[in-house]
């Protein structure tokens, strides 16, 4: 690749074809087709959770038979979790922004981050060869139903555990580029937030993925050959899979929110015009929640029948998680306060992530809560926060993304009038969607079941009014997303972050001369960016 | 790295390592009753550790690596911490 060449064409332009696109080694590239394959699970997960909602317009069997029903729960669960949202925001736009940010032409390794790539589109065919004979036993696998049941889990763990890999390199290619590629005057304290949450992330993909993929291999190893690790009968111990389950899981929902964090604390700034509020504050929350996310799993199990004083301790670490949380949350609200507040569509999906999150958290420390939680689990109120945190919460931070660094990542821009009607309609489908399984869950409907008593036909029709409006609003959204409007320049929402100083869309090797960085990355309303 | 003929020093840790191996097979044909996993256990951690330090170079690594590679032994010790504790104050019903 000569070098005039890597600057003068962007990174579209540069190649074209199949080949140079699979065997790229460029990151904005691999970011995109993380991008498309995200986008591309997510619609398959989102057509299953449509049928789900639609059989349960009335009690018993609506549109598929039970068995079918507990198919497509788990492949919803299954692919939305490890196919879409652990990967998600981190593998797409970690990828295309990290570079960006910390003034580098590519991440540190840019071809272990391919193989990153191919080990992630492996693993997701793996996965999806189960659909031979589909799984049945919900995203979390557990014994001793997944050591009995007929249907494909070894695949679908297999899957899972290949996957894990590609999540491990992602992370240690994350952690070594912001340790040695970082622009000359890049300090920790300048580094931008989305970076900080980046780098939190990755400290949980290579620190927990490792034991979810032993203990898959554990379950692989019962079903297979035998082995006692969690059959008490033969000494084993079935509480024991959910500890080492949920030791990988509850850090992995961080490493799903966390970097949707990041994107919200990059976009209320550019869009209040104000210098973020406590950067300190907030990246090191990051890593705080990093931390404590490790000891915090046990509240998955608190009906599971482990001991009532390890209930005790997981309580009150999960009330101490929320610290972190709630810091960031203050500091963004502080951010717009005085500031000149423009509400563009990525400002729309920020501001409804703090309101959905906030939900989503704060419905969690009820969950938190030992006694309310002996009534609330395995219920619809755990859907509800659970959705509350992962759609309201990652999933519109994903969207403020799109819509935030689309002129970026494509050199166009969207119609901003349809995608606010795209965004209205998903912000109330969503909560059509999800509020009144809220109140389903405190009246005792349980997550999981085919069929529910008749008291519960009104809220669930409710639920299922609401998967139609939301659908509405994602096609509308898409439509939008596809029809460019026009050409953008290099910086149509005037940010004085790395990313936006240069061409849209960027040249292959990002900086024709890497840049010294001598400023805050959220210089607004300053001196320095009245100059620029 | 720090030692003038890394070889030697290979060579050295491969005989170490050969001579740990002797020890997991010779002892494994008495019986210490409940000692036999932590016996076997602390000879594999000799041997991991031994491995890492010299074959994998953290003894020649600065303090962000050592944080880096030892901190998932504190993980590790929370999650048999955490688990054993909820294992041993469990009252059946």
């Amino acid at each position: 690749m000569s070098h005039s060449h890597s600057f003068d064409k962007h990174y579209l332009e540069d190649g074209k074809g199949f080949k140079s696109w699979f065997f790229t080694h460029d990151h904005k590239r691999l970011g995109v087709m993380y991008l498309w394959a995200i986008g591309i699970f997510f619609v398959l997960a989102a057509i299953a959770s449509f049928l789900i909602r639609f059989e349960h317009l009335s009690p018993g069997q609506t549109i598929v038979s039970a068995q079918t029903y507990n198919v497509l729960f788990t492949l919803h669960g299954a692919v939305m979790v490890f196919l879409f949202i652990v990967p998600g925001v981190a593998a797409s736009f970690g990828n295309f922004l990290i570079p960006l940010m910390i003034g580098a032409r590519d991440v540190i390794f840019p071809k272990l981050n391919l193989y990153s790539f191919w080990i992630y589109c492996a693993g997701s065919l793996i996965l999806l060869l189960s659909l031979a004979a589909p799984v049945d036993t919900g995203w979390t696998f557990y014994t001793p139903y997944s050591i009995d049941t007929g249907t494909n889990v070894i695949l679908v763990t297999f899957g899972v555990f290949v996957l894990g890999f590609s999540s491990i390199l992602t992370g240690i290619n994350f952690i070594v580029s912001m340790h040695k590629l970082r622009a000359p005057g890049l300090t920790w304290d300048r580094l931008p937030l989305f970076c900080w949450a980046a780098y939190a992330t990755s400290l949980l993909q290579v620190l927990a993925t490792p034991v979810v993929g032993i203990t898959l291999l554990l379950l692989i190893g019962e079903r297979y050959f035998g082995l006692g690790f969690f059959d008490p009968a033969k000494g084993g111990d079935p509480v024991l899979f959910q500890h080492f389950f949920w030791f990988y899981s509850h850090p992995a929902v961080y490493i799903m929110i966390l970097p949707a964090m990041g994107i919200i604390s990059e976009v209320i700034p550019v869009f209040s015009r104000k210098p973020i509020f406590g950067y300190k504050a907030i990246a090191y929350s990051s890593l705080a929640i990093a931390l404590i996310s490790f000891l915090v799993w046990g509240h998955h199990m608190f009906t599971s029948g482990q001991s009532k004083l390890i209930n005790i301790i997981f309580s009150v670490i999960t009330f101490a998680v929320a610290v972190p949380t709630a810091i960031k949350v203050f500091n963004w609200l502080w951010t717009m306060y005085k500031g000149s507040v423009e509400l563009s569509t990525a400002m729309l999906y920020s501001l409804a992530f703090i309101f959905l999150f906030t939900i989503g958290g704060l419905t969690g420390l009820f969950l938190g809560a030992l006694a309310a939680d002996i009534h609330l689990h395995d219920t619809y109120f755990v859907v509800a926060h659970m959705h509350y945190v992962m759609i309201g919460g990652t999933v519109f931070g994903l969207f403020s993304a799109i819509h935030f660094w689309y002129p970026k990542m494509w050199g166009k821009m969207f119609d901003e009038f349809k995608a606010k009607i795209a965004f209205t309609l998903i912000f109330i489908g969503f909560n059509v969607v999800f509020f009144p399984q809220f109140i389903l869950g405190t009246q005792g409907m349980p997550r999981r079941y085919f069929n529910y008593a008749p008291e519960f036909e009104s809220l669930h029709q409710l639920s299922t009014y609401g998967t139609w409006i939301l659908g509405v609003g994602f096609i509308l959204m898409l439509y939008t997303l596809f029809k460019p409007v026009g050409v953008a320049d290099s910086n149509p929402y005037r940010s004085v972050s790395l990313e936006w100083s240069m061409p849209s869309p960027p040249p292959t090797l990002n900086f024709e001369e890497i840049p010294t960085v001598t400023t805050s990355t959220y210089d607004y309303g300053t001196k320095v960016e009245q100059e620029a | 790295m720090a030692s003038s003929n890394p070889y030697k020093t290979y060579l050295n840790i491969w005989l170490l390592l050969m001579f740990l191996t002797f020890i997991t097979v010779y002892v494994a044909q008495f019986d210490f009753g409940t000692l036999n996993v932590p016996i076997a256990l602390l000879v594999a951690s000799i041997k991991a550790g031994v491995v890492a330090l010299y074959f994998m170079h953290l003894k020649y690594e600065d303090s962000m690596t050592w944080i880096f590679a030892t901190y998932p032994l504190f993980l590790l010790f929370l999650l048999i911490a955490f688990s054993a504790t909820d294992i041993f104050t469990r009252v059946a019903n």
